[in-house]
């Protein structure tokens, strides 16, 4: 049954990557975003991350697509682009063997790793990760027998909520600050420049960079 | 077939192989953005599947960090996309050479 689970949302993921890629209409790659993030999800869930699960639907594809979305509605770049042309002489054949390499050299490491991990050496490595660094394991130990029966609804969320509220609980305040951070700086980017407040002189559109920074240069 | 982590972690490399052709493929600076959360997504399905395969819950910590930091990231660049497109319109990724990058 997972097993089947996977296949699907395996190829739905991998469908909706290749749609990103392909799609000439920005809308249309976002939305394949989303049919990819969803699978992503799905495959969460099979893998017992149901908190992460949620998040990244609420996250990724409820609030940054839609983010994505709105930018490109704001902008009106929805038209098609013209994928013909190819702009710079050989960019796609070296991006796609460079895809290639990345891909090749990753499941060789895969397989080279899975070799060694075959051999029953996973227990062993998970349980030296417990005895070196015992942290995200003494937060879930205090939860007691809730954790061995593993029958429980919601064991994922408590573990999860019991160590970010303990062990890094001062990574999560920083992560606050950065969002504070974020939303301040975006405000700061996006605003219209108006009257005196504008220091960049307006570029015109499409011209060399030549002109730019004769232009740069008088102001 | 019995379902292993391998498979997990060939997907994941898959998907972030993906995004890394799409990235250096495409030349609109949304669709290089959407690319690049492809590859933070995949990266996240290896930390969910390691967690998993180790009985460590430092994974998912990792993943709820990593989503928090791309959350952050959009908001960021796509100020700046907006800011760029404000002064130039249908700008590439290959115009934007104004600030000597």
């Amino acid at each position: 049954m997972e097993f089947v689970v996977f296949i699907i949302a395996g190829l739905l993921a991998i469908i909706g990557a290749l749609g990103l890629i392909g799609f000439k209409n920005p809308v249309h790659s976002a939305l394949s975003l989303v049919l990819s993030l969803f699978a992503v999800a799905v495959l969460f869930l099979n893998q017992d991350a149901q908190f992460l699960a949620a998040v990244q639907v609420i996250v990724y594809a409820g609030a940054i697509v839609v983010l994505f979305l709105f930018v490109i509605m704001l902008l009106g770049v929805d038209q098609a682009e013209d994928l013909s042309v190819e702009p710079i002489a050989g960019q796609r054949p070296i991006a796609l063997a460079i895809g290639a390499g990345v891909l090749a050299l990753s499941v060789l490491f895969i397989s080279v790793a899975a070799d060694g991990g075959a051999t029953g050496q996973q227990s062993v490595t998970a349980e030296k990760v417990d005895s070196i660094t015992g942290t995200a394991q003494s937060a879930t130990a205090a939860l007691g027998d809730n954790q061995t029966d593993g029958t429980e609804t919601i064991p994922n969320i408590e573990q999860l909520g019991r160590t970010l509220f303990t062990d890094y609980v001062f990574a999560f305040e920083v992560t606050a600050l950065l969002l504070t951070i974020a939303v301040v700086g975006a405000v700061m980017l996006a605003r219209k420049p108006k009257g005196e407040l504008a220091p960049l002189p307006v570029i015109p559109g499409r011209s060399g960079t030549t002109d730019e920074t004769e232009e740069l240069e008088d102001a | 077939m019995e379902l292993t982590s391998t498979w997990y972690l060939v997907l994941a490399a898959i998907l972030f192989a993906l995004g890394a052709t799409g990235l250096l493929v495409r030349r609109n600076p949304l669709i290089m953005f959407m690319c690049v959360e492809l590859m933070l997504n995949a990266v996240n399905l290896t930390f969910v599947t390691f967690g998993n395969d180790l009985n460590d819950l430092g994974g998912e910590i990792s993943v709820f960090f990593v989503l928090v930091v791309a959350a952050a990231e959009v908001v960021i660049g796509l100020a700046i996309i907006v800011a760029i497109m404000r002064r130039r319109n249908e700008a590439t990724a290959d115009d934007l050479s104004a600030l000597r990058g």
